[in-house]
This record gives structure tokens, C-alpha cells and sequence, in this order.
């Protein structure tokens, strides 16, 4: 075990009760490591990439944009620009010479083909290097065309994928306030931080509808560019997914004072709780939020109660382990998996922050690994030491989890199933019962390795008894 | 000049500057195939991390496998001062996490540019940590220069397995009987197939690169940090010594052929065949282990190839006249092609997303035999033009990777996915389409598709077809 964690890593993992809790975090990945970390183009290239009517047009060599052509399920309710994948697919010519003609011409040609509300020209590793001015390009195409046309400075190697967020995130800030606001409804929020994944931000969506609250802008989940240039007319931002969209939470705040509270839609508890915390911010206006709130949870609750009784039955006691991108859906799957009865032994994120890892330590039972920045030799070692029947977390940790013989839920942005809202928790469940309670773990290697000494002792007793 | 680019100019019509929906992938990508084909071997990118990261969850999608690439993991201060140190920090710690037999180290489009002279940085760090090397029992390590600028992923694949054996053949023996066999980037049940038939033949096969268990291994009792499986790096070493080799691929250039360095080198006679799919490119395929071996084709085979005849005919009318598209790598499209065309299919649009001078010229010779007029050949395209091309051709079948599903949705005609990627159906490391048996399981896959897509649309539901 510890001959599987490198020494420079040593304090980026804690066994929560071992020593007094302290850990690294916000490094730089170790080279040779195999991290499952990616850059920041495609922090970037994730938050803005559910935008549906804007045209993302990547600025680089071929692999950046082939490797994210419509990876996530992020649905839309209209268009299906995002779907996608527009390149200047970068040759060897271009990085001698520039790129900046090649990107001109492709931007234009793109624009009256597609008609896009807004373009997002993405940055990539060697845009960087070359120094092609594509701040200088967007703009003339933007005076030439009359939409939008905005930079995203995502070049891969200046930092991790929280810096792609970031520069996410200041792109579309130059959307917001370009739109008229009059119509807008005081009791109003965006939501931010959720990207419609299998129909998500429907679901939460409706329940705020039922609160009498409006949705101006979906950032960026099913988003369009209109709502983004509307967002600051909204009384109340409502930020999801700790890392992706924060940031543009802060600087709206800054710019036009607009509040915002931090939500999850996972599980029960933290669904029920961010309903309450919006009925909270608009009681003054509304007095009567609240009793619509609880009502809806209560609705929503005796609905999923019942149903969820019977996987609670056969999930008690099972073991779990958890590795995601960002820290926050670890919070909500921690308490998601403690209501199925279900004890965590692994926790850990690619980008978690300092506070982060401090939350997760203090929500996680003694014992329980966490981890930042981890990779395939030591998720692996975890899973084997502590021998769990789900591993919670994306394609890449998906065949580590099979290849032992152990049960997985993609909890990641290629999920077709919804599992968000009270809706989402009895998905949830239902998806960790199939993989755990499956049949087919009998029949793998490490599972009979471990069951294997009582039965090797009947077959004895059996040829005993044939030999008497 | 590339196919498309001519036919733009006659239809005097500016192109497209941008790709859309990409038919290729960037040449790391495919370097990291070809290391992963070898025993023991960490494939390792030199460049920023998300490269790595993009590139497993890719072909992780496809081949449904622990996938583990390493990288150096830039940052901006390597962009600025170079990659050297992380480079050799990284193998440092792959060798002494992963005890490898081989790094495969490729570049990408930033140390490319950055200008890390990568064979010097590989060369100094063996010097340098010659006590670090000795003490992983000195393994291996391969560099490609592989700048994702330039070609695809499938120079990608032939630059490694081209640097693979230019930098580790020798003529030191390594097994009796051997043959060379360079099959490109086929499926790891067309590897297994692959094996199988040379080793009937009485021969032992080094395969290179061999993916049929690393990247398709059993369940385990305890995770391997490295799959079992691949080509031995001693068989790599003794290639000088086969009796013969085979490379697969009649649009693979000169240039970029591994068995040529063998041939130069050591004197290893080298057959370049075309990718056996079908029939005919199998005769070719099996008449050469006959020439190699004076031996007969053993009748298990016989009686394969009699039962794919028996079966083109009992078939031959539910395809007859079909008009398909094909997309996908150069060598792979041009079996199909020739498969096709043979089965009397026509391959109304040969396209793939390569740069490939030599694409064109195959089609023709593949097809020629049979079709009075060659069928319309594209290179370097992507799936916009396959889509403007091919719309006015009202195709019947589309066949390639899963990336065409959506052209196959909007013109309501059946895909039948092979190649890569797969990422929308389960078992793509299984499919075999090589040899008489890969044939026919492509066979009744294509013919029963066509009967579906009839059945489907006929408001009669018959039950006998």
C-alpha cells in the first residue's frame, strides 16, 4: 500500500483519524504520476460547452476539439450547436506562420453558415506558445459580424481545470449586462454551476417554478446566449459545483451586487436544504415561500420515502468509494449513500480546495480514506484494501472498478440518468442497487479468491466422502 | 494535393477553413495504441496533462480497459524554460511505480514547439540515472516524435511501431521460425485471429503491436498494474532474425514502413499485403504464409473460406446493389472497399479523415476488377463534407466508426460500426473482420442489417425473409 503512493503525494492522501488532519491539496500534478486530472482548456471548454446556441470554435491542433465533441449529455430544449465540434485544426504551416489568418477565415465561414448567437474561440496549449492574437481576431470578426465573439484563454498548460473554470467564467461575464432586464421578476435567480445532464436543471427547474420563483438564466445547462446577457437581472444567484461557475458568482457580485448562496441538488438533504435557503432569501417578498417550500418537500418526500425502503433493505452495510472531479458532489454522495445505509471508505477529488477536504473530513466516518489528485495504482489499491461494492466516479475509474470486480456508478457528465432533485436520489438508488446486488460478482476472480478457502474445504469433504 | 481539395476547386467553391466533426484524431493518440501492443510497456506523453488525460478516457470509451498513459505534465514555467526535468522526473517515477519493461515516449504539439529536443532528453537521462535505470532492470525506452499538428492519429500508430522496431531490432535470436507480422491498428480479436492462423501455418508470430490482451484481459483477483499480454520486448529485439516478415497496408507509405527497416537492416524479406478483409485480400494473405512456409493452407481454413463463399451466395441478393459509404483510417476503408465490392455492394464514397497520398490509388486497385467506375475517394475530410457528398449519393448502409451515427439518424439507413472508435455500442474489442472468419461474421453483420432496416421500414412485418 504505502509502496503504491509516491512520496512527493504522501500529504495529499489522510486516513481520517490516524493524525491530526492536514492535507495538500491545489498542486500541480507530479509528472509520471498518470493523474486523471485534465488541463485547462477542458475546464473551459466543460462549463461553456452547454451553451446550445453559441458556436465553439477551438483555435489548436485537431485532438482538443475531437476529444470533446459532445462527450457530456448536457440536453437542450432548442438548439444543438454544442453537439458539435468546430476546429481550426492547426498544421504545421499555421504554427510557423500563424494562426491568426486561418482562424479569421474559419470564424467568418462558421458564422454565416451556422448563425450562431455568440462564438467562444477557445485557447489551446500551442494557440499559447505561437502567440497568435486571438483577442485581436475575435474582435474584428465581432465588428465585422455583430455577434459576440469572445476569447477564452484556456491554453493547457497554465495550471489545472480549475483555471479553465476561471477562464471560463470571465468569458461569459462579458455576456452578462449586454441584455434588457425590465421584464424581470423580483423573485428571480440563475442557476449556476449545473449543466442539464440527462435533463437535470428541469427537474430543479420545476420545483422552483412551484415556488413562484423565476429562472432567468441557466448557466449553463440548456443555456442560451440571450438569458446569459439578461443574468444580472436576477435577484439571486444560486451556485452549484464548488469549482466551475464561483467565480462569475463573484464577479457578478462585485459588478452588480447580486447576492448568491451556495446549493447542491444531490441527495435529500442538500436538495431539501437548497430549497429552503432560496424560500429564506425571498421570505420578505413573498411571506408565504416558505409554506409552499415545505409543502413541496413534503410532496416530494412521501413520494420517494416508500420507494426508496426497499434498496435501503438490501444496501445496508455496504461499502462505497468516491473519486470525482470536483469535491462538491462528494459532499452530497457522503450524506446520499449514509441514507441508503451505506458507509464510505474512499473519498477524494481531482481540484478540491483546502476547505473542501476540511468538509469531507468532517462528514466522513474514522477511517475513511481521502484523497486529492489520485491515480489508477493507488484508487486501485483503496479499492482492494478496503474492499468495497461501489466505486462512484467517471469512464476513466469506471474499468479500474470492473477489472476487480467491484460494482460502479458513473457519477460523471456522461450520465444518462438524472440525479439531481428528490427524483434523482431514488435514480440513485435504484443505480447502485443494480450494480451492487447484480449476480455477476460471484463469478469474478477476486471475489472467489476471498471466498475461496471454505469452499475448497467442502470439496475436500466432498471427495472424502466419496472416497469412503 | 489532398482529394477534397480538388474537388472543391472544380466545383469552384471556396472550403471550409474549420473542421467540423473531425474523421481522425491527433498522431499521440495513436502512438499510445501502438506502445500500449507492447509487454510491459507505459506509453507516456511529454506534454501538458490533459493530453493524456483526453487521449485514456478516449480509447478507455472504446476498448472498455484500464488505460494508464503517463505524462510529464507541463506547466507554464516548462513552457517557458522546457521540459527536460519533468520529462525525466516523470520516467523516474513511472519506472519506479510501474516496473516496465518499456516507456514509450511520445511528443505532442507543445514540446514539439516549445523545441524539447526529445532523443537528446531521452539520451541524457539514460546517462544521467544510469543507477535508477540499472535498479528497474534497465528498461527500454522508445521515442517518437509525434507533433499533433501533423498527420493523424494513424501516423501516429506507424511512427511508433516504426520507432519500436528501429530502435530495439537487432539480430540477436529470439525464437525459432518467426515470423514478422505488422497488422496496423486492427481489433484484439483480429490480432488473436491473426495468431492463430500463423501459428497453423507452423510458424511462430511476432505480432507488433499486439493489443489482444492488453487492451481485452480477463477479470482479476489483484489489479495489474500493467496488463499481461503483448508483444515480448526479447521477440521485438530478435525481429532481425525472422524468417520473414508481413506488414499489412497498401496505403501505408515507404517511408513510414517498420518491415522496410528490417529488410535493410537484417535482411528480412518483406511482403506488404493489403488489410485481409474479405476474400480476396485473404487469398492474398494466406498464399503468402503458403509461399513463406511450402506449405498448404491447413483445411480448417479451407473449410472457412468455403463456407464464406457459400455464404456470399446464399446472401448475394439482400446486398445486391446496396450503395455504401465507408469512412474511417486508410487501410481499413480500403479492405471494406475491396470486401464490398465483391459482395456486390457498391462503395459509392470511400472517405477517410487521414491525409493519405496513396488512399486513392488502393481504392482503385481493390475495386477495379469488379466496378466499371471507380467509387468517389476522399481523403482529408470530415464528417461535414462526408455528409455533403454523400447526401446526393442516397446511400443504403453506412459503414465505419460510431462517430457517423448521426448522419446514419438523420438518413434514417443502418451503421455498422467497426473500426475506432466505438463508443456507442458494447463489444468493440471483439469484433473481428479479419481472415475468411472476420469476413464472414461481417458479412451476415451487414447483411442483416440491410434485412433489419427492410424489415423495419415494411408496414407487413414478415416473419420469413
Amino acid at each position: 500500500m504505502t509502496n503504491t503512493i509516491f512520496a512527493e503525494r504522501k500529504d495529499q492522501v489522510h486516513r481520517k483519524g490516524e493524525e491530526p488532519f492536514q492535507m495538500a491539496c491545489d498542486k500541480e500534478s507530479l509528472a509520471g504520476a498518470v493523474s486523471q486530472r485534465a488541463c485547462v482548456f477542458c475546464g473551459s471548454r466543460v462549463v461553456l460547452y452547454p451553451i446550445t446556441d453559441a458556436l465553439h470554435l477551438v483555435h489548436g491542433p485537431i485532438g482538443c476539439a475531437a476529444y470533446t465533441w459532445d462527450i457530456r449529455g448536457a440536453l437542450s430544449s432548442g438548439p444543438e450547436l454544442h453537439r458539435h465540434s468546430y476546429s481550426t485544426d492547426l498544421q504545421e504551416s499555421d504554427v510557423i506562420f500563424g494562426g491568426e489568418d486561418k482562424l479569421y477565415r474559419a470564424l467568418t465561414q462558421l458564422i454565416e453558415r451556422i448563425n450562431p448567437k455568440a462564438a467562444f474561440v477557445y485557447s489551446t496549449c500551442i494557440v499559447g506558445i505561437i502567440g497568435d492574437d486571438l483577442s485581436g481576431v475575435c474582435k474584428k470578426v465581432e465588428r465585422e459580424k455583430g455577434i459576440p465573439v469572445i476569447p477564452v484563454e484556456s491554453e493547457g498548460f497554465k495550471g489545472n481545470k480549475r483555471a479553465g473554470y476561471n477562464a471560463a467564467c470571465r468569458a461569459m461575464f462579458q455576456l452578462v449586462g449586454t441584455g434588457p432586464i425590465d421584464d424581470i421578476s423580483p423573485l428571480s435567480v440563475n442557476i449556476l454551476g449545473d449543466f442539464n445532464l440527462a435533463g437535470e436543471i428541469w427537474i430543479v427547474r420545476e420545483y422552483f417554478e412551484r415556488m413562484g420563483v423565476k429562472v432567468v438564466a441557466n448557466i449553463t445547462g440548456d443555456g442560451r446566449v440571450d438569458d446569459l446577457r439578461r443574468a444580472h437581472g436576477a435577484a439571486l444567484n444560486l451556485v452549484q459545483c464548488s469549482g466551475s461557475t464561483i467565480d462569475l458568482a463573484k464577479m457578478m457580485k462585485d459588478e452588480y451586487k447580486i447576492p448568491f448562496l451556495r446549493v447542491s441538488y444531490f441527495g435529500v438533504e442538500d436538495m431539501a436544504d437548497s430549497l429552503y435557503k432560496v424560500a429564506d432569501f425571498f421570505k420578505d417578498l413573498d411571506p408565504e415561500i416558505m409554506e409552499r417550500t415545505k409543502a413541496l418537500v413534503r410532496d416530494e418526500l412521501s413520494e420517494l420515502y416508500p420507494k426508496l425502503k426497499e434498496y435501503r433493505k438490501a444496501l445496508k452495510g455496504k461499502k462505497a468509494a468516491i473519486y470525482v472531479g470536483g469535491a462538491f458532489k462528494a459532499f452530497s454522495l457522503v450524506k446520499a449513500f449514509r441514507l441508503l445505509g451505506m458507509t464510505v471508505e474512499l473519498v477524494g477529488s481531482q481540484t478540491g480546495t483546502e476547505e473542501d477536504y476540511k468538509e469531507l473530513h468532517e462528514i466522513t466516518d474514522p477511517g475513511t480514506i481521502i484523497v486529492d489528485d489520485s491515480n489508477p495504482l493507488e484508487l486501485s489499491s483503496f479499492l482492494e484494501e478496503k474492499d468495497v461494492d461501489i466505486f462512484v466516479g467517471g469512464v476513466k475509474e469506471r474499468p479500474i472498478a470492473y477489472k476487480l470486480g467491484v460494482g460502479f456508478c458513473d457519477h460523471n457528465h456522461e450520465r444518462k440518468e438524472a440525479l439531481e432533485g428528490f427524483v434523482g436520489m431514488l435514480n440513485f438508488a435504484k443505480e447502485v442497487y443494480s450494480t451492487v446486488m447484480s449476480p455477476v460478482w460471484r463469478f469474478t476472480p477476486r471475489k472467489q479468491a476471498i471466498s475461496s478457502k471454505p469452499q475448497e474445504m467442502d470439496v475436500c469433504h466432498e471427495r472424502k466422502a466419496i472416497k469412503n | 494535393m489532398c482529394a477534397m481539395k480538388e474537388k472543391r476547386l472544380k466545383t469552384e467553391k471556396e472550403p471550409y477553413v474549420a473542421t467540423t466533426d473531425s474523421c481522425k484524431l491527433c498522431a499521440p493518440l495513436g502512438a499510445c495504441l501502438a506502445f500500449k501492443g507492447v509487454e510491459s510497456s507505459v506509453p507516456f506523453l511529454h506534454g501538458s496533462q490533459g493530453c493524456a488525460t483526453y487521449m485514456r478516457r478516449y480509447v478507455i470509451s472504446h476498448f472498455r480497459e484500464p488505460v494508464d498513459i503517463a505524462s510529464s505534465s507541463l506547466g507554464e514555467k516548462h513552457a517557458i524554460y522546457g521540459g527536460g526535468p519533468n520529462l525525466k522526473l516523470g520516467l523516474k517515477n513511472v519506472m519506479s511505480k510501474y516496473h516496465c519493461g518499456l516507456i514509450g515516449v511520445a511528443t505532442t504539439c507543445l514540446t514539439e514547439t516549445i523545441g524539447d529536443d526529445t532523443s537528446r532528453l531521452v539520451k541524457e537521462f539514460k546517462d544521467e540515472f544510469s543507477d535508477v535505470m540499472a535498479s528497474h532492470g534497465n528498461p527500454s525506452i522508445v521515442n517518437v516524435s509525434t507533433p499533433s499538428y501533423a498527420g493523424s492519429h494513424v501516423d501516429g500508430f506507424q511512427s511508433a511501431v516504426r520507432a519500436i522496431v528501429d530502435q530495439l531490432a537487432s539480430n540477436v535470436q529470439a525464437g525459432e521460425n518467426t515470423l514478422n507480422l505488422f497488422p496496423g491498428f486492427v481489433s484484439p480479436a483480429d490480432i488473436r485471429y491473426l495468431k492463430e492462423i500463423v501459428h497453423d501455418f507452423g510458424l511462430n508470430p511476432v505480432v507488433l503491436p499486439d493489443i489482444s490482451e492488453t487492451l481485452d484481459g480477463p477479470a482479476a483477483a489483484e489489479y495489474e498494474k500493467i496488463p499481461s499480454g503483448g508483444t515480448p520486448i526479447a521477440s521485438i529485439k530478435g525481429m532481425g532474425t525472422a524468417l520473414s516478415s508481413i506488414e499489412f497496408g497498401r496505403c501505408l507509405a515507404n517511408s513510414m514502413s517498420a518491415s522496410n527497416i528490417l529488410e535493410d537492416r537484417f535482411n528480412v524479406h518483406s511482403r506488404r499485403l493489403g488489410t485481409p478483409i474479405g476474400l480476396r485480400e485473404t487469398d492474398i494473405f494466406m498464399n503468402a504464409l503458403e509461399e513463406i512456409t511450402c506449405r498448404k493452407t491447413p483445411v480448417k481454413y479451407e473449410l472457412e473460406r468455403g463456407r464464406l463463399i457459400d455464404s456470399y451466395v446464399d446472401g448475394h441478393k439482400y446486398v445486391s446493389g446496396k450503395r455504401a459509404v465507408i469512412y474511417g483510417d486508410p487501410d481499413m476503408v480500403v479492405g471494406l472497399a475491396s470486401f464490398l465490392t465483391e459482395i456486390g455492394i457498391k462503395p459509392v464514397l470511400c472517405a477517410t479523415g487521414a491525409k493519405c497520398q496513396h488512399f486513392k490509388t488502393a481504392i482503385k486497385a481493390v475495386t477495379e476488377e469488379i466496378l466499371d467506375e471507380p467509387p468517389e475517394v476522399l481523403d482529408n475530410v470530415d464528417f461535414f463534407d462526408i455528409e455533403e457528398t454523400a447526401e446526393k449519393m442516397s446511400p443504403d448502409v453506412l459503414l465505419g466508426s460510431s462517430k457517423g451515427y448521426k448522419l446514419a439518424r438523420k438518413w434514417n439507413i443502418p451503421l455498422v460500426r467497426l473500426g475506432f472508435p466505438i463508443h456507442d455500442r458494447f463489444g468493440a474489442q471483439r469484433i473481428c473482420q479479419l481472415g475468411y472468419k472476420g469476413t464472414q461474421d461481417l458479412f451476415d453483420m451487414i447483411v442483416n442489417a440491410v434485412i433489419q432496416a427492410t424489415q423495419d421500414r415494411s408496414p407487413i412485418g414478415y416473419t420469413y425473409i
